[in-house]
């Protein structure tokens, strides 16, 4: 709901240190209110310091649980520590239940911890660019980490991980045997995969399974070239430093293996930075937004300029078998009427 | 509002696409809320389901929380509207403290609606301190939606 404050006022109380200034400059850019756009360009000098890491796996795989429990760890380092929790919109109502808090009453009343939930709003497209922008907002507010969480199924997941430097995947024993290990394409995102629950029967075969898929896909890896990331056979140069994605064990409900999680997420860190796929993967990530936020601006762009039911038209051209979409397509750009 | 004015959006009942993607992008927010000791959150969670269906992003805390917690809650997810579910008796105690609490974290102009077994004799009292609305058991759930969007509509 519209609550009318001056952006720049907000961006200014925010910046310094203001939560309830951070807490409506978060709504405003979620929405994509017509003044955001100014208040992400006043933001955007402030960016780039904090580490972004997100945390994905299947539902019921403890990741809110680990996520409170990864943020009491940085804190007990004196780290400052947002959290974005992004959970399903009803493709019905467009309303959610966001339930991500109930596992991080920990974090309550701890002034260096700001947890936003958000839905991820129906399948419209533009939530990893919506996530971006709130990432964004709490990297200029300051915070040392940011976390974010998702839940692992789908492209708008590995979308999202790859706003994050690095991706912890979560996994749980008894979530189903190797081949879905392997078919689940979120271990290929994964820097570092922490097997939570970890006193549980079982854990063992887990962690085999994932080892054993990880070893499959190490043929390859992923290297900088001309500005995209392209899979390379894994000969690897001498000097090359290969990052071995570590499988950890946790039982977050007790904090127990956060230690080891916090140590890897800073040698990921200490990774990229050295190897240079920091600044690659900064750029590919950029390349990526920029391309999606001109897709959509163009789409904007060319709706407010035509008939309103051009696009209909079309449509039911297309339906009628008049007309493919790729020529439509095609000659709408072209300006002219679709071909027959 | 819903023309999209000033962001060159050329918003019309024709265009399906943009259309729903401004709809869904103006959310009402609600943050509902079991203070208190008692454990029946039943009532909260149809609460949660009922504004759900009705398009609303519902943040659900869960039990035993602090009025701390509720507005400290309340400010980092910006919300519209706070759910109070309390079956304890202690909501004179409770609510109290937790509007003092809004107050100084100038929340004033959230909604406040208390649900739950609250006697008739205690609404008054609720109301005097900026509660908007107390739903007892039985009530139906569009009765609580509507209530919240015309507050919300005369917020404006």
């Amino acid at each position: 709901m519209p609550r009318e404050e001056s952006i720049s006022v907000l961006v200014e109380q925010a910046l310094n240190g203001q939560r309830r200034a951070l807490a409506r400059l978060i709504t405003r850019v979620e929405n994509r209110a017509p003044d955001s756009v100014e208040a992400l360009a006043l933001l955007h000098p402030h960016t780039g310091r904090a580490t972004l890491v997100g945390i994905t796996g299947a539902p019921g795989t403890g990741k809110s649980t680990l996520v409170n429990a990864l943020a009491r760890t940085l804190r007990a380092r004196t780290f400052t520590v947002a959290i974005v929790a992004i959970d399903p919109s009803s493709p019905f109502s467009g309303g959610a239940v966001l339930g991500d808090r109930i596992r991080m009453g920990d974090l309550a009343g701890d002034r260096g911890v700001f947890i936003r939930s958000m839905a991820n709003r129906g399948s419209l497209g533009g939530l990893a660019a919506a996530t971006h922008d709130v990432v964004r907002v709490l990297d200029a507010a300051g915070f040392d980490y940011v976390l974010i969480e998702t839940v692992g199924a789908g492209q708008s997941e590995v979308d999202i991980a790859r706003t994050a430097y690095t991706t912890v995947v979560v996994d749980a024993p008894g979530m189903g045997d190797d081949v879905q290990a392997i078919k689940a394409g979120i271990l290929e995102i994964a820097d570092v995969i922490v097997v939570n629950k970890a006193d549980r029967p079982g854990v063992q075969n887990t962690v085999r399974a994932l080892r054993a898929a990880l070893d499959l896909g190490h043929r390859f890896r992923l290297t900088g070239h001309h500005g995209s990331l392209i899979q390379t056979p894994a000969a690897p140069p001498p000097d090359y430093d290969f990052w071995t994605v570590p499988i950890l064990q946790t039982v977050a409900t007790e904090y127990t293996g956060l230690d080891e999680v916090v140590a890897a997420i800073h040698q990921h860190g200490a990774h990229l930075r050295e190897s240079g796929i920091w600044a690659e993967r900064e750029r590919q990530r950029i390349e990526t937004e920029l391309a999606e936020r001109l897709r959509d601006a163009l789409l904007v762009q060319w709706t407010a300029a035509h008939a309103p039911d051009a696009l209909q038209t079309i449509v039911e051209r297309i339906i009628k078998r008049e007309v493919d979409p790729a020529s439509a397509v095609r000659a709408l750009i072209d300006g002219n009427k679709p071909e027959k | 509002m819903l023309a999209g004015a000033g962001i060159g959006y050329n918003l019309d009942a024709n265009y399906p696409y943009l259309m729903e993607r401004w709809m869904s992008e103006q959310k009402i927010r609600v943050l509902v809320a079991k203070p208190g000791l008692d454990g029946h959150d039943r009532g909260a969670k149809v609460i949660a389901r009922a504004l759900r269906d009705a398009g609303m992003e519902v943040i659900y805390t869960g039990l035993r929380q602090t009025p701390e917690m509720i507005a400290e809650a309340a400010l980092q997810e910006d919300v519209d509207v706070i759910g109070l579910s309390i079956l304890s008796g202690a909501h004179m105690a409770l609510i109290p403290r937790i509007m003092e609490l809004l107050h100084a974290e100038q929340l004033n102009d959230v909604l406040v609606l208390v649900g739950g077994i609250i006697p008739d004799e205690d609404i008054p009292a609720l109301k005097n301190m900026g509660v908007s609305g107390v739903f007892g058991p039985g009530t139906n759930t569009q009765a609580i939606v509507d209530h919240i969007t015309s507050a919300l509509t005369h917020r404006q």
